[in-house]
């Protein structure tokens, strides 16, 4: 029964993640006072994709075909980590946040060696810029999460998720300051404004896209989906973590339902937060990024130092 | 947990303890003259939210009063003289960023972590709850230090010093809750003073100068090379 629902969460983050990049789209154009195209379009756009035959270049090597394979079971795997309507599922139990980390690393390894297989310029230049924002953020992102650790006493997120819920509402200087950090990496890992710009394959700036512009077909569907896959347990792990009001503990009918309706709620808005910062925000210069991502760590090492400083008391 | 047992109010305050050292590292950070002024009328309006918290939560009226204080003073007036004297020296498109960001970064961390070493026998003798909040305000002071050394314009030097006497306020506030009223009012009215001072001198360091650039100082000599 638990595995069943394990599997079925699983199965929910698979098939929710392109509503919520639809969603993020639709609020987007509607801010810029452009005109969205229907919520279901990236389904649409996926199994257009499907349908395709792909072509691939004369000098591909099998890494090339097996990259987005690699990196849509990894994206998918790490989803199945992350709590999304009830703790306490068998899969979240075996695995933690540092293994969440891993599965990213694992994806993007792939993802970048794909990206220099053909030998294109591009592919080329957005690996090592992958590279080294990936460099800076996962310091960033463990920092955060190691703060979490530290006031939870442990690493796995449905515990983690326990301990919040028990606690009640406790202001911690150090989740704030986590969150925030948290925040800036899940926009920068993701290849958002003001990092990398989603919307275009034409900028000189492009990172994501630059690396899968030789992909077409079936494997360009699994990575764009993989890729919005990424953003939904970026967007479910800031939700559920720093809010985890309404999450399920229990596997009865109703908990789970309104669990379901908390995270759908909760991820709506968190687009809107999204959609928001990416409207009024400008693009980075990219020799800005590590600025920026700097800027990220500072914040975990700060929420890090409030926690022994301020909360663990002597 | 031991911040789980607090109040929620006593819990809003070490909130702000951290929110006043993250003024002080963004401070630290930032390269514009006017963002800097911003951020430490924003660390003022936290000191003075602060002040009022904690007199709510130990029902002293008379805290209240230094609260209205450090608003009005620090949050509104100072800011907005040294403002005042940014547009009047034409300065608002300087920018002042420290040699190496990064290395000052790392200093102002390892300040913090030093302040809570040294800040640590202090807490364990005393028995309020916001003991720890010591080795915030003392971060706080070593950090408007930090800010002092690393840049080289003057007015940051002056925000600098502002900022030293906000850990100093700080510490008075969390850790023996106000000070008597008399100290308050002078200490408010030095700082006001100084500020009207520092304005003086600015106008005749630029006159002398045409720069508020304290390194062009050192090459000054009384006969012609």
């Amino acid at each position: 029964m638990a595995w069943l629902l394990a599997i079925l969460e699983t199965l929910l983050f698979i098939g929710g993640a392109p509503l919520l990049a639809g969603w993020i789209k639709w609020l987007k154009c509607h801010l810029q006072n452009r005109k969205a195209p229907s919520l279901l379009q990236p389904y649409r756009n996926l199994f257009k994709l499907f349908g395709k035959q792909p072509v691939i270049a004369q000098h591909a090597s099998w890494l090339f075909d097996a990259a987005p394979y690699v990196v849509f079971a990894a994206t998918v795997l790490a989803a199945t980590i992350v709590p999304l309507i009830a703790v306490h599922l068998p899969a979240s139990a075996m695995a933690d946040v540092i293994v969440l980390v891993g599965f990213f690393a694992l994806a993007r390894f792939f993802l970048v060696l794909a990206g220099m297989d053909i030998g294109t310029a591009f592919g080329g230049m957005g690996s090592s810029r992958e590279m080294t924002i990936s460099s800076l953020a996962e310091p960033a992102m463990l920092m955060a999460v190691f703060t979490l650790a530290m006031s939870a006493s442990t690493t796995n997120l449905s515990t983690a998720i326990d301990f919040i819920l028990d606690n009640g509402l406790v202001l911690r200087p150090s989740f704030i300051f986590a969150l925030v950090a948290l925040a800036m990496v899940a926009v920068a890992e993701n290849g958002r404004i003001p990092v990398d710009n989603p919307a275009t394959h034409l900028e000189l700036t492009m990172i994501h896209e630059a690396m899968i512009l030789e992909y077409s077909g079936r494997w360009l569907a699994l990575i764009e989906w993989a890729g919005q896959i990424r953003l939904m347990v970026y967007a479910v792990l800031i939700a559920n973590i720093f809010f985890p009001w309404g999450i399920a503990e229990t596997s009865h009918f109703e908990a789970l339902a309104f669990g379901g309706l908390a995270i759908f709620l909760k991820l709506a808005l968190l687009a809107v937060a999204l959609a928001v910062s990416e409207t009024v925000i400008a693009k980075m210069r990219v020799f800005r990024y590590q600025e920026y991502l700097g800027f990220a760590y500072l914040l975990s090492l700060l929420g890090m130092l409030s926690h022994i400083i301020l909360e663990a008391g002597s | 947990m031991v911040i789980a047992q607090h109040t929620l109010f006593e819990q809003a305050t070490v909130l702000m303890a951290a929110l006043v050292v993250f003024a002080s590292f963004l401070m630290l950070a930032q390269r514009r003259l006017f963002s800097l002024i911003h951020l430490f009328a924003a660390q003022g309006l936290l000191l003075a939210f602060t002040t009022a918290l904690v007199a709510y939560i130990l029902n002293y009226p008379h805290l209240y009063i230094s609260a209205l204080l450090t608003l009005a003073l620090k949050g509104v007036l100072l800011p907005w003289m040294l403002r005042g004297l940014v547009i009047r020296l034409d300065m608002h498109r300087e920018v002042d960023s420290p040699l190496y960001p990064s290395v000052v970064m790392a200093a102002a961390a390892s300040l913090l972590l030093f302040s809570y070493y040294v800040a640590l026998p202090i807490a364990h003798l005393s028995t309020l709850a916001t003991k720890n909040t010591i080795a915030i305000s003392l971060a706080v002071v070593l950090l408007g230090m930090l800010l002092m050394i690393s840049r080289r314009q003057a007015l940051a030097h002056v925000i600098g010093f502002m900022s030293i006497e906000n850990g100093l306020f700080f510490a008075a506030v969390v850790s023996t809750y106000g000070m008597p009223m008399v100290i308050e009012l002078g200490i408010a009215f030095d700082v006001l003073v100084a500020a009207v001072i520092f304005g003086v001198f600015f106008f005749h360091i630029h006159s002398s100068i045409d720069s508020l650039d304290v390194d062009r100082l050192n090459r000054l000599s009384e006969v012609e090379e």
